[in-house]
């Protein structure tokens, strides 16, 4: 340890100080990330649903929202959310300020609802996907909508949907590198700090890609354990 | 095929003749919008304090001057992967750019300064008053290294921002109490909205302006040390300040 601290202080860039910068860094984008998709996941399961509602007042606004998310950049979507929201008079004196002057809150709000969308369509792709049959039969045993959803369509569409789920997951952990532009230090932000200091864009930026990679690596790793497991009967029968 | 062929050439002519062109061209960065040193005017064309200068030492050297507008994040590895030849985007000369580039003499230096709201009565020679404060700065910045390193984020909750504008704008939107920004930058920023003012003492920090290089040009700095050292003395230099500034930042 000691002499571990020792190499450390004779590293230009690598010390004690900016392993701590990068580490908070690291702890913020988990957060963010993990935040960001798990109340994503908790708006899109919903959504998805009723995306194919036959009522248009419930499933036209649902499309609205999805295509506008899924159609701009979530960087000009966190700009209008950030420096949006606060061009709003009066904006200051009202309870909304106390969630919106921190950097994290509206970050996460963009993030929320860029994730949403892109996952409920996730969501009611693989809805869509149910085989006919199966929908029948659930009918034909006098099955309501309510009772088909639960028992036969939602645990089978859930699983068909992981794979694309996975990647979601992993363009969103990339894309949490945009929160540096809205003041935040998550993983990019500490690189752009610790670049803005030492001007060693190489050693900054590399060491965060090293990171990021790891964290995929990791993800990618937990989703193909989790798809083998609940979806091992959808495998081709081994000898 | 052979016409395919030959508008490939063309091409490729065109193209080479452009580079051949370009070759012979000064570039020079500057970051944008950082008034009144550099910044758009409302027809589209680049004028401001160091514009005006650049183009009067590229008048004295007799060379073709070009501007490459570049994010200030990325103006010092741009320079040195020769996208340009020349920074002259008021960068303040420290010993840690120093290891990176060539600097010529400086050119200016600025007071910094405090911001803040009118009558929000912060002392900022008071580390107890400023305690918990949000406090932006722009990113790797003299006014950055001066706040980290005298007040530190132990004190301070200090902000870094990419751009100047984007700092102003969260200070004007309630999100940050006071900014310590570059004097001139700030007096043409924030002090023209009236509900700010500058708080207590103008602050020096560090050894002025200079414009840099690659370190082999050597040369080109010695014109550049030259040409400035001369439109200083030969009154040049006061006509182009006094255009943008009432106070002097000769140095």
């Amino acid at each position: 340890m000691d002499s571990l601290i020792a190499l450390l202080d004779n590293n230009d860039i690598f010390n004690v100080t900016t392993l701590l910068h990068y580490w908070s860094g690291f702890v913020t984008t988990i957060q963010l990330v993990f935040l960001s998709l798990i109340i994503g996941l908790i708006i899109a399961v919903p959504l998805g649903i009723l995306r194919d509602s036959k009522n248009p007042l419930i499933s036209k606004p649902i499309w609205a929202y999805v295509y506008f998310f899924r159609g701009t950049p979530l960087l000009v979507q966190l700009y209008l959310i950030y420096y949006g929201t606060a061009q709003i008079n009066g904006i200051q004196d009202t309870i909304f300020w106390h969630i919106l002057s921190e950097a994290f809150y509206p970050c996460l709000i963009a993030f929320v609802l860029n994730t949403a969308a892109y996952t409920t369509e996730i969501v009611r792709g693989a809805i869509r996907s149910t085989p006919k049959g199966e929908i029948e039969a659930a009918k034909a045993y006098g099955m309501s909508w309510r009772l088909r959803m639960r028992r036969i369509v939602l645990p089978s569409a859930l699983r068909r949907g992981l794979p694309a789920y996975a990647n979601e997951v992993i363009f969103m952990l990339h894309a949490s590198s945009i929160a540096s532009v809205v003041t935040i230090v998550d993983l990019t932000g500490a690189a752009r700090d610790i670049y803005a200091r030492y001007y060693a864009p190489f050693e900054a930026f590399l060491f965060v890609a090293a990171i990021y990679l790891c964290v995929t690596f990791t993800l990618i790793f937990i989703f193909r354990k989790l798809e083998n497991r609940i979806m091992a009967h959808l495998q081709p029968l081994s000898h | 095929m052979m016409k395919k062929l030959s508008v490939v050439l063309a091409c490729l002519v065109a193209a080479t003749s452009s580079l051949a062109v370009a070759a012979d061209k000064l570039k020079l960065a500057v970051d944008v919008p950082y008034e009144p040193f550099e910044f758009k005017a409302p027809d589209g064309t680049l004028t401001g304090f160091e514009v005006d200068l650049a183009n009067a030492v590229c008048a004295e050297i007799k060379r073709d001057c070009e501007f490459v507008i570049q994010a200030w994040d990325g103006i010092i590895p741009g320079l040195l992967a020769r996208k340009y030849d020349v920074i002259f985007s008021s960068m303040s000369i420290t010993e840690e750019r120093a290891k990176k580039v060539l600097f010529s003499e400086g050119y200016y230096n600025t007071p910094s300064a405090w911001f803040g709201k009118k009558g929000a009565g912060i002392d900022v020679t008071s580390m107890d008053a400023v305690k918990g404060k949000k406090v932006g700065v722009q990113r790797g910045t003299l006014q950055d290294d001066y706040v980290t390193n005298n007040m530190g984020e132990s004190v301070v909750d200090i902000k870094r921002y990419t751009t100047a504008d984007d700092l102003v704008l969260d200070l004007q939107g309630g999100r940050l109490d006071l900014v310590f920004l570059d004097f001139p930058v700030g007096e043409s920023t924030i002090l023209k909205n009236e509900a700010y003012e500058a708080i207590g003492e103008n602050v020096q920090v560090g050894n002025g302006v200079g414009a840099a290089f690659r370190k082999r040009d050597t040369e080109l700095a010695d014109q550049f040390n030259a040409a400035l050292k001369k439109l200083k003395e030969n009154g040049a230099y006061d006509e182009i300040m006094k255009k943008y500034f009432a106070y002097s930042i000769k140095i």
